[in-house]
């Protein structure tokens, strides 16, 4: 079987025209389907990091923009396993110009010693700590957000409030590094909450806990609810990444948007497939006749033509690859709307089953007219004119 | 002299099966397209039917959204004796003072919950919104603690149906109307009783927004620009149409992605359009020898095999658009970022956007039969003939 190969690929090159144009259009139908597996993974698959593993978001049951008593945290911090805790809220406002996206990032008022506790993986060094913990306008940023922003240390950032009242302007005192949520800015919740009437001062938006171990926090989330079942405020607890989760699926129902895309495109890239092969197929029934009078099997022929796909159809794969990658790059340079976005990349398993998504499609769309030509009796075949 | 249309027709039926591939392949394209333009061409004309013309939305200086706006009650007195506010019948201002929330609930779409506006506003505030309509049962009365469904939630949140009754803020509401504003997008909120949702939510001394109805259109500019520009109050005034008409903004991350795709899977298709119409020429090689001796000159053969790749092209647009009809009318729900809450709207295909689905088509269809038709053109006579 290893000797016709070369035959295989010979000739599937026989027509380069057509093999260019198919693999081209395999590949920008698959580059796609590349994306949008890989934004799949992002979401539902991706594996958390070992500081996200550990991390419990606890928010009000109601939704994310009604608050929590400050008063929680104390209860909270009891529940054994709970080893640190932050408590954020969304600051919300305007950084200059909103209409360029560019400006729309995370802004949060937080918890500044406790934040680097639950959060150890955002590197700073032991100055900037300090300047962040001790001076009250002082703020934290990401690398990437400091980087598209064009900020460095000492800059000023002035913040238009909407749901705090008055604005604020706060200063660059850190630049960290982060594996994940690098377009952030946190800064001292006491800055914004001393001007506020007494009624709203102890209201906080999430409350992060960083518990012992990955084995514990499932216990933790169930006692957490638990505790305040009965209280005029309910909690949601989740994991980090769930609730990273269903603050995109908020969004819309992603899934259902994700599978009904691939199912197209998916479907167009089966068409083309069948159509070229169809037509290759055709062109050479009397080419099938001339190696069948050579001695050549049925099963020889069908594994021939199937393999030709097969040879097709992975190399538009391969061309799809590339172009997904270069896609994903431009995605995660993209606005941070979507945290999960910005670690989508072309992960190994992503790779595989886009592979192997157009090994298959490739087979199945030459399965009929190979099959149609290994079945054609020799005389109709060397009778062909077509 | 032109080849008559017939023969390219009658050559795709000849080739049935390629035909249809290829057509079916470029309908998948214009499905996608066209599914994309119908969800926000169907919230666009959900928002652009919200607010009524006269009404003017006051929010608190700096804020862009009522969610996030802060509204005294203190100011919302002052700014009930501006001029040129329309008065009701018994001679009160037609102004409403409103309190926005969130509240979370599970819908058929999304068992795991989705956000909704609650607003709390008086008897004034809804008669301010004269497109709305009660559809079933009654209003919420004053002072209790009821509440009135728009009929998307009613429809797609099971726990908003009539009669039923949902926990929020500090207890139990019940449901005891639905109504029905329209295409308007207050089809996705639930409207309560000012002073219940403002003490549920600590709020009674500052709301969130104020509407106010000017006498006629003249006056409303007047008006807009009294409200902004009065130090005292502090406020931002927006016509309530425009406030709407804005978030439509909503739908950019969905439009820029669904185009992308698009445009992707155009560029897949007219390659595979190129490879139907070289393989077309390459059969009917002795065909266009026989063309060209006849007489038919080099430019009328390759406007026929352009065409026959329009044709191609427009006939898989037109299944594209019937692929996608059955989303008409559909109702889905987004999240909207300026009130962080989910927005209902239908689908709506309407023939304005298929015309740009099926010329979205006859571009493809026009990139990938250029080529080929061009070759079919600059074939020489004597070999096209000579081959088999």
């Amino acid at each position: 079987m290893l000797r016709y190969i070369p035959l295989v690929f010979k000739s599937s090159m026989r027509n380069r025209r057509r093999s260019v144009l198919t693999i081209l259009s395999i590949g920008v139908s698959l580059s796609l389907l590349g994306v949008l597996m890989a934004v799949y993974y992002a979401f539902y698959f991706s594996d958390p990091t070992p500081e996200q593993a550990l991390r419990i978001v606890v928010r009000n049951k109601v939704s994310l923009v009604n608050y929590l008593p400050l008063s929680y945290a104390n209860q909270i911090k009891q529940i054994p396993g709970v080893v640190q805790l932050a408590g954020s809220n969304w600051y919300g406002g305007t950084y200059k110009d909103s209409r360029d996206s560019k400006n729309f990032f995370g802004r949060f008022a937080t918890e500044p010693e406790q934040i680097l506790k639950v959060r150890p993986e955002m590197k700073l060094t032991e100055e900037e700590k300090k300047a962040f913990i001790h001076e009250r306008t002082a703020c934290i940023i990401g690398r990437q957000l400091a980087e598209n922003l064009g900020l460095k240390l000492g800059d000023r950032v002035p913040l238009q409030g909407d749901i705090y009242p008055g604005n604020i302007e706060l200063t660059v005192r850190g630049i960290f590094e982060a594996p994940i949520n690098n377009e952030v800015l946190y800064f001292n919740r006491e800055y914004i909450w001393e001007g506020l009437p007494e009624a709203r001062k102890g209201l906080v938006g999430q409350f992060t806990l960083m518990a012992d171990s990955p084995e514990s926090v499932p216990r933790i989330i169930r006692t957490v609810d638990e505790m305040f079942a009965n209280s005029t405020v309910q909690t949601k607890t989740e994991s980090e990444q769930a609730f990273q989760l269903a603050f995109a699926s908020s969004l819309g129902n992603v899934k259902m948007f994700l599978m009904a895309i691939c199912a197209a495109v998916t479907f167009t890239i089966l068409l083309v497939s069948a159509n070229t092969m169809a037509m290759s197929v055709r062109e050479r029934v009397r080419e099938v006749g001339i190696l069948k009078t050579l001695g050549f099997t049925r099963e020889a022929i069908l594994g021939m033509i199937l393999g030709e796909a097969a040879v097709i159809s992975i190399i538009g794969g391969t061309v799809g690859l590339i172009l997904a990658g270069l896609l994903c790059a431009g995605v995660r340079r993209g606005p941070a709307y979507i945290g999960q976005l910005k670690t989508m990349s072309m992960t190994p398993p992503v790779i595989f089953t886009t592979l192997a998504a157009a090994l298959v499609i490739g087979v199945v769309s030459a399965f009929t007219p190979a099959y149609g030509a290994s079945r054609t009796s020799i005389i109709d075949a060397l009778r062909s004119t077509d | 002299m032109a080849i008559p249309i017939a023969y390219n027709f009658r050559n795709l039926i000849v080739r049935k099966t390629t035909s249809i591939m290829t057509a079916l392949g470029i309908a998948l394209t214009v499905a996608v397209l066209l599914a994309i333009l119908a969800m926000v061409n169907g919230l666009r004309t959900s928002l652009e039917a919200t607010g009524n013309p006269l009404n003017v939305l006051v929010l608190r200086k700096g804020s862009d959204s009522e969610l996030v706006s802060n509204f005294a009650r203190t100011v919302f007195q002052d700014l009930k004796f501006k001029d040129g506010i329309a008065r009701g019948p018994s001679g009160e201002p037609l102004v409403s003072l409103e309190t926005i929330s969130v509240i979370n609930l599970p819908s058929l779409e999304q068992p795991d919950g989705i956000n909704i506006t609650v607003r709390g506003l008086d008897l004034v505030g809804i008669g301010l919104r004269d497109g709305i309509k009660l559809s079933a049962g009654r209003w919420f009365l004053p002072g209790r603690r009821e509440v009135v469904a728009g009929r998307h939630i009613a429809a797609q949140n099971p726990a908003a149906a009539l009669g039923k009754k949902l926990r929020f803020g500090k207890g139990e509401w019940e449901v005891v109307g639905v109504m029905d504003a329209g295409k308007g997008a207050s089809n996705s909120e639930i409207f309560a009783d000012l002073n219940q949702v403002g003490s549920d939510y600590n709020r009674l001394e500052v709301a969130s927004s104020a509407l106010v109805r000017a006498v006629d259109p003249v006056a409303l500019d007047a008006l807009v620009k009294s409200l902004q520009d009065d130090p005292r109050l502090n406020v931002a005034a927006k016509p309530e149409k425009e406030y709407y008409a804005a978030q439509t903004s909503t739908a950019l991350p969905i439009q820029v992605i669904g185009m992308f795709i698009a445009v992707i899977m155009a560029v897949g298709s007219s390659f595979a359009a190129m490879n139907t119409m070289y393989a077309a020429v390459a059969r009917r090689s002795r065909e266009i020898g026989t063309l060209r001796i006849l007489g038919f000159s080099q430019s009328s053969i390759l406007v026929s095999f352009f065409l026959e790749s329009l044709m191609l092209s427009v006939a898989g647009g037109v299944l594209g658009c019937l692929l996608v009809l059955p989303l008409n009318g559909l109702t889905t729900g987004m999240l909207s970022f300026s009130t962080f809450s989910v927005i209902n709207f239908d689908f709506t295909i309407s023939p304005r956007i298929m015309m740009w689905g099926v010329a979205f088509a006859a571009f493809m269809g026009a990139i990938g039969g250029l080529f080929p038709a061009r070759m079919a053109a600059k074939k020489e006579i004597l070999t096209a003939l000579r081959d088999i």
